[in-house]
């Protein structure tokens, strides 16, 4: 469980890692925070693509992170959700508040363990 | 329904056993040869509730969190996740989307999130004694893709 976070100009990537739950949640949503506050980017891009598992507490983490921006010109993009992550965005009603992407390889075929 | 193969896990309400929890029961439910995506429905169901149990139940302190696990006829998964907590004093405004005691971070979506990811989420409470969360879940398994 790591989060890589990239700065390019005023956009912010962070790349999370591992399993998001009530566990781990909140070292990930420190060290986005603490980016977001010092650097105040216009572009905030979160990326799920080595995200093994999500529950609600990714919900939690995305809200937030939207709560502590929607005030400012910054805009947010969440990339690389699998279909069962984007399944649990979607069903928050996140799609309204950020843009939503799916991994491109996962959208055909999903159930191939 | 009766019960073709149980089993009974016992967990501190720590929250690194979270992870734990949900992998031991989707575990024992492969046995069904779940799809992929009925595993991911287990785990984030489990864990919601597990949470709940850490966050709400628990709130004040550490305690014990019952999971038993039955494999009925027709390939049923039942997970029941029980606490000696605090309990919930109403049950109805608990399981509205978005509702929660948790804080900013906390979506208010732990069972909405298990109501759409299991075919029945049954909650059971009492004040002061603790709660019972149900969730059944029928694996068509991956037989059902071909």
């Amino acid at each position: 469980m790591q989060t890589r976070i990239e700065i390019n100009e005023s956009i912010v990537t962070a790349y999370l890692s591992g399993e998001i739950d009530h566990h781990n949640a909140p070292e990930i949503r420190e060290a986005i925070d603490e980016c977001i506050i010092s650097r105040k980017p216009k572009r905030l891009i979160i990326d799920f693509k080595d995200v093994t598992f999500m529950d609600s507490s990714g919900i939690g983490l995305v809200m937030g992170r939207y709560r502590l921006i929607e005030n400012t010109d910054c805009k947010m993009a969440i990339i690389n959700l699998s279909v069962h992550a984007y399944r649990v965005m979607q069903l928050a009603g996140m799609d309204k508040l950020a843009v939503l992407k799916k991994k491109p390889k996962e959208e055909k075929n999903n159930e191939i363990a | 329904m009766k019960s073709l193969n149980s089993v009974k896990i016992q967990i501190e309400s720590r929250s690194i056993n979270e992870a734990y929890a949900r992998v031991a029961v989707s575990a024992f439910a492969s046995q069904l040869d779940p799809t992929v995506e009925e595993i991911n429905d287990i785990k984030t169901a489990v864990s919601e509730a597990v949470t709940n149990c850490i966050v709400h139940a628990y709130r004040n302190g550490l305690g014990i969190i019952y999971i038993t696990v039955n494999i009925l006829e027709n390939s049923v998964l039942e997970i029941k996740i029980r606490d000696r907590g605090c309990g919930i004093e109403n049950i109805k405004k608990a399981m509205e989307p978005l509702f929660t005691t948790g804080g900013t971070d906390r979506a208010g979506l732990g069972f909405s999130v298990m109501e759409s990811f299991s075919d029945k989420v049954k909650v059971r409470s009492k004040v002061g004694v603790g709660t019972t969360v149900t969730i059944i879940k029928r694996i068509r398994g991956r037989a059902s893709l071909v």
